[in-house]
């Protein structure tokens, strides 16, 4: 069973610190095919959020494949999340970018202030 | 069954033959299964309209309906706990539960009144009159709780609470809404204690509805925006607010289209959106959820 901890002043939408710590939960094995998540009650009585709050964070898993709900017996894991294997040249070539664009005298600031506008172009609508 | 939980047109309230308007031409509508934040700084209307609504007070002008029926038929299905949190203060916590059921045939619900008594160590023995402000607040709420009430009506319910006991009722609060679908109404000046809990908004300013809907849908229609101080291309939106800082002109507005080019636009948050309709009386009333339906105009 998870536990949500909601950061109020993260700046992240709510239901979206829940599905983050629900996928968390899958990646380290918290939580395993099967599982059933703690119901809306459960989740509201702890944390005080809004109970459609809760609800739209578990339709978000569903609609990812990650959950099913089934009738009158509560939200069930369906597949657990491993990490998909990342091309090691991704990685080397972004080490390459991020020396030029040192050398070229930018400062961090900048790099993740660029690396974040890209991110948003090629990744629209897609949240961390 | 309706789908409406609460629904006022042209509601006007006034007290005395001579006295000022409390609520003056109030138009919302509330649905059903939502917990319903009612914000605006003090003498506003809230308490006004809450009492309304419980049918203790009557409309001077206007219609309030409420569960699809009149403020004084729904009563039997409405719980009202009023600032004050009224009790009888000679008696004790186990002879206002034993009230409550004795003033509520067939819809009592022990289990759960008690369940809010022992949240907070209460003795059932002990008399009203020597607990303390949050103590009665639960006693209060446990015995509107135990009404197993479709819609709850709460005026300004955690503000004598510290802040372990205001997380807690507001679990059992949220616990009752999503178990029974209860539409809640809480009343409080300050919105951020109500943001996460609530997904509905009331804004009430000056007797008036200043702002009615979903919470994020009025969030979406809103936008705040920087850029030059010296362009007045806004013109095509409704402004909510504007302020001048150098060259800077920073506002809040509701687009009404595609933002001009060289706008920097970012989502405001609930308390900013509040805010500055509060600073500005002037500003557009906006009402996302529809006012009027089938049923009420039947």
């Amino acid at each position: 069973m998870v536990e949500y901890r909601i950061d109020r002043h993260s700046g992240v939408a709510t239901y979206v610190q829940i599905v983050q710590q629900t996928k968390q939960a899958l990646r380290m094995g918290l939580l395993e095919p099967g599982d059933r998540l703690p119901t809306a009650r459960e989740v509201v009585e702890a944390t005080a959020i809004n109970p459609n709050t809760v609800l739209k964070a578990y339709r978000e898993l569903e609609r990812e494949g990650l959950v099913e709900a089934r009738r009158g017996l509560g939200t069930f894991v369906r597949r657990s999340l491993g990490t998909t294997p990342v091309d090691p040249s991704l990685r080397t070539e972004l080490v390459a970018w991020a020396e030029r664009a040192r050398r070229a005298g930018l400062e961090r600031d900048d790099v993740a202030a660029l690396f974040t506008a890209v991110l948003d172009t090629h990744f629209q609508g897609e949240r961390s | 069954m309706s789908d409406t939980a609460i629904e006022a047109t042209g509601l006007g309230k006034r007290f005395g033959r001579r006295g000022g308007r409390a609520l003056h031409d109030c138009a919302f509508r509330l649905p059903t299964g939502r917990v319903c934040a009612l914000v605006g700084p003090n003498g506003a209307g809230k308490s006004t309209l809450l009492a309304l609504a419980a049918g203790l007070l009557a409309p001077t002008d206007g219609r309030l309906r409420v569960l699809g029926t009149s403020p004084a038929a729904a009563r039997p299905r409405v719980g009202y706990v009023a600032q004050d949190k009224p009790l009888y203060p000679q008696l004790t916590i186990a002879e206002i539960l034993r009230m409550g059921a004795d003033l509520n045939p067939g819809h009592w619900d022990p289990a759960a009144a008690e369940h809010v008594v022992a949240g907070g160590d209460l003795e059932p023995g002990t008399r009203i009159r020597s607990l303390s402000g949050g103590q009665r607040t639960r006693v209060a709420l446990a015995l509107a709780l135990g009404k197993r009430p479709e819609l709850l009506l709460l005026d300004e319910p955690m503000a004598d609470l510290d802040p372990l006991a205001r997380h807690e009722l507001m679990g059992t609060l949220m616990a009752q809404a999503a178990q029974y679908g209860t539409t809640i109404v809480m009343s409080s000046h300050v919105v951020a204690e109500l943001e996460d809990s609530c997904d509905h908004l009331l804004l009430v300013g000056g007797g008036r509805i200043r702002l009615a809907g979903e919470i994020d849908d009025l969030l979406a229609a809103h936008v705040r925006v920087t850029g030059a101080a010296d362009s007045d291309r806004l013109d095509a939106h409704a402004v909510v607010e504007s302020r001048v800082t150098g060259r800077q002109l920073t506002a809040l507005i509701r687009p009404a289209g595609p933002l001009p080019a060289g706008w920097r636009a970012s989502a405001p948050t609930l308390e900013e959106l509040v805010l500055a309709h509060l600073r500005n009386p002037e500003a557009p009333v906006l009402t996302t959820a529809p006012a009027a339906t089938e049923e009420s105009a039947a």
